[in-house]
Formats: structure tokens, sequence, C-alpha cells
């Protein structure tokens, strides 16, 4: 074999572009269904549903089991500030800015008092 | 200057329709609507990416390159960790695939609601690449209010605003990441799960949705648990269809 792809300069720009591609293909496939589906029919409907199941699965995920840097916070501490973001967001009518900055600046206290 | 929306019709609460009056003036409407709590918040978000592209060794151009071309958070995070560990390419798209399968349903829901008079099939092929969870939610909520050709303009101003500011913030947080300690970094990285929490806490509504977000969240980390790889899909098929059922469960039982 030849110089292996890895070690080249463009393997993170290759990498990238695999992840692009990964990622428009569902929005062109979306577009060329889209026209097929009944935007009021109950196909419309259970996909949407489906949509929104997967996005809160993925973000209890990241919360509960997250990898990357926040897995070395403690759990207790990503619950308490989720939890905390969610009472900020209802406690200041819906204020999504606001609940954000809340949870986020919670967990950044709560791991450095644990830690 | 440009005047804001204009309001007509008595309907209920929530349900006004808007007018901007120009498919110009509705682009602008759409980048006046994103100015604000999703931008800022949204931007911050990418912070932390841009941190964690200099915490893996790459860098600025690669951060960039990524917000340009595979734009939308979830994923960019997944092939970041992926490509550190040293993963191959079909391991990292295929990873993106699953981890970004929701854009397939989302672009289904969104692109009807987009729909105007005369334009041609490939601008909703070129539009299509700012479908994204903020845009996508916006878009959702506001673009049956609007006439029918002032909608696609006023989801590429929001879309092109939040696009544009992700780029910028992708830059500060990989120039930040040096220069602040690892707990705040920590900081960054959460405000993407605790912000699409709330977005969908502020803005779901239709009964079948809101059961939808309570199964997948518990279903989506006991899914994790038996198959990291194919928790994604199978959470949002499994909680996706039990929610779609037990709406018509009660629809049923209530009519």
């Amino acid at each position: 074999m030849a110089e292996p792809l890895e070690s080249g300069p463009l393997w993170p720009y290759l990498a990238m572009l695999a992840g692009a591609l990964a990622t428009y293909a569902w929005r062109a496939l979306g577009v060329a269904l889209s026209g097929r589906i009944d935007p009021r029919g109950a196909v419309f409907e259970w996909v949407a549903c489906v949509a929104y199941a997967l996005l809160a699965g993925l973000i209890a995920r990241m919360i509960v089991l997250p990898v990357g840097p926040l897995a070395t916070s403690p759990l207790g501490a990503r619950l308490a500030a989720a939890a905390i973001a969610l009472a900020i967001f209802f406690a200041l009518r819906r204020n999504v800015g606001l609940g954000v900055a809340a949870g986020a600046g919670a967990l950044v206290l709560l791991t450095w008092a644990l830690g | 200057m440009t005047a804001g929306p204009e309001r007509s019709g008595g309907s209920e609460a929530g349900w006004t329709p808007l007018r901007y009056g120009s498919p110009r003036a509705a682009f602008v409407g759409g980048l006046r609507r994103a100015l604000g709590v999703p931008v800022i918040v949204l931007a911050s978000s990418y912070l932390g990416f841009g941190a964690l592209v200099q915490q893996i060794g790459l860098t600025l151009w690669h951060g960039l390159f990524s917000t340009f071309t595979g734009w939308a958070l979830p994923g960019q995070v997944a092939l970041l960790e992926l490509y550190a560990v040293g993963a191959s390419l079909a391991v990292m798209a295929g990873a993106v695939a699953l981890v970004n399968a929701r854009l397939l349903p989302m672009t289904i829901t969104l692109m009807p609601l987009l729909r105007g008079p005369g334009v041609p099939r490939w601008a909703y092929y070129v539009a299509a690449h700012w479908i994204a969870v903020t845009a996508w939610a916006a878009g959702q909520r506001d673009c049956p209010l609007l006439p029918e050709r002032e909608r696609l303009p006023y989801f590429l101003g929001m879309a092109l605003l939040l696009w544009g500011s992700t780029l910028c913030t992708t830059a500060i947080g990989f120039l930040l990441a040096d220069s602040v300690p690892a707990y705040v970094t920590l900081g960054l990285v959460f405000v993407n799960p605790i912000y699409f929490m709330l977005v969908f806490a502020a803005e779901v509504r239709a009964r079948g949705r809101v059961i939808a977000l309570v199964i997948g969240a518990l279903l989506g980390p006991l899914f994790y648990l038996v198959t990291p790889d194919w928790s994604l899909p199978l959470t949002g098929l499994a909680a996706g269809s039990a929610a779609f059922w037990l709406d018509r469960r009660m629809a049923a039982a209530r009519g």
C-alpha cells in the first residue's frame, strides 16, 4: 500500500466531508420524498412523532450518558443542572436563554464544587 | 427601516397570521426573528464545538469547514469524537448518518410548509442544507402563518443568520479554548442538550409530539446501553410509533 491516507494533511477534511455527505443525504432525501407524503395525513404525523422521539432520546442520552468531555462530570451534577435549567425556564415565563445559562452555569459550579 | 409583520385577524392566541408584504421583507423578517435568543443560544453552543476542535488538535480551518459543510451540531460533535479515537471513514460516516437520521423526517415535515408559487425545485435542495433544530422548530411554528410566497425567504433569512453566527462562534470557541479552565469548557459543551431540551419545552404543543418527547427521553438512554450504534433510530421508531398510537387511541376515546 502507498502512504496511508490517515496521516496525510487532507485526512481531517476527508472525514468532515464524509460527515457532511452523510448529513446532507438525509436532507436531500427528505426534499425528494416530501411531495409524496400528505402533510395533513397520518403518515406525516407519524413521521413527526418519530423525529421528536429521536431528538428527545438523543438529548436524554447526552445528559445521562454523555461521551467526550462531559463524561468527566458527575451524573448527579448533570441531572441537577438540567433540573435547575427547567425550573428557571418555567419560573421566568419560558425564557430559553436564561434557562440555558442557568443550567450551564449550574453544571460549572457543581462540577467545580464536587471536584 | 423595516416594519414588523402585520398581524391580522382575530384568530385564537398564538395562531395569528403574519404578513411582511414581499419576499424580500420576509427574508429580513426571518433575519430579525432569529436575532435574539435563538442566535445567542445556538451561537453559544458552537463555542463549545470550537473548543472541542481545538482540544482534539485540529486547526481552526477544520472547525470552520465542518460547520460550513456539515451544519447540525450533534453530528459534528459525534464526528469529532470518532476522529479523535482514529475511527475509519466508514465508521465516521455511518455514525454521523445515524445521529442525523432525524433530518429526514424533519425535512419531510418542513418542506410542505416552505412551498411557494414559482420557486424552482432545486431551490428546496439548497434550502434543505440549513434544516437543523433551531430553524426547523421556528419554521414549523411560523411558516404556516405566512403567505406562501413569503415562507421560503423567511426561512432562509432565519437560517442564514443562524449559520453565519455559528461560523463566527466556532472560531471564537476555538480561540477561547486555550484560555478558559476545563470546567468552564464543560459548561459550554453542556449547553447543547440543555438548549435542545428547553426549545422543545417551549415550542412543542401537539399532544402526540409531547408524548413522543417523553417516551423518547426515557427510551433513548436505555437503548443506548443495549446498542449504542442503533439506539437513535430505534428510539425514534419505537417511541415515535408508540406516541402516535397513544395519541390516536386518546383521540378515539374522546371522540
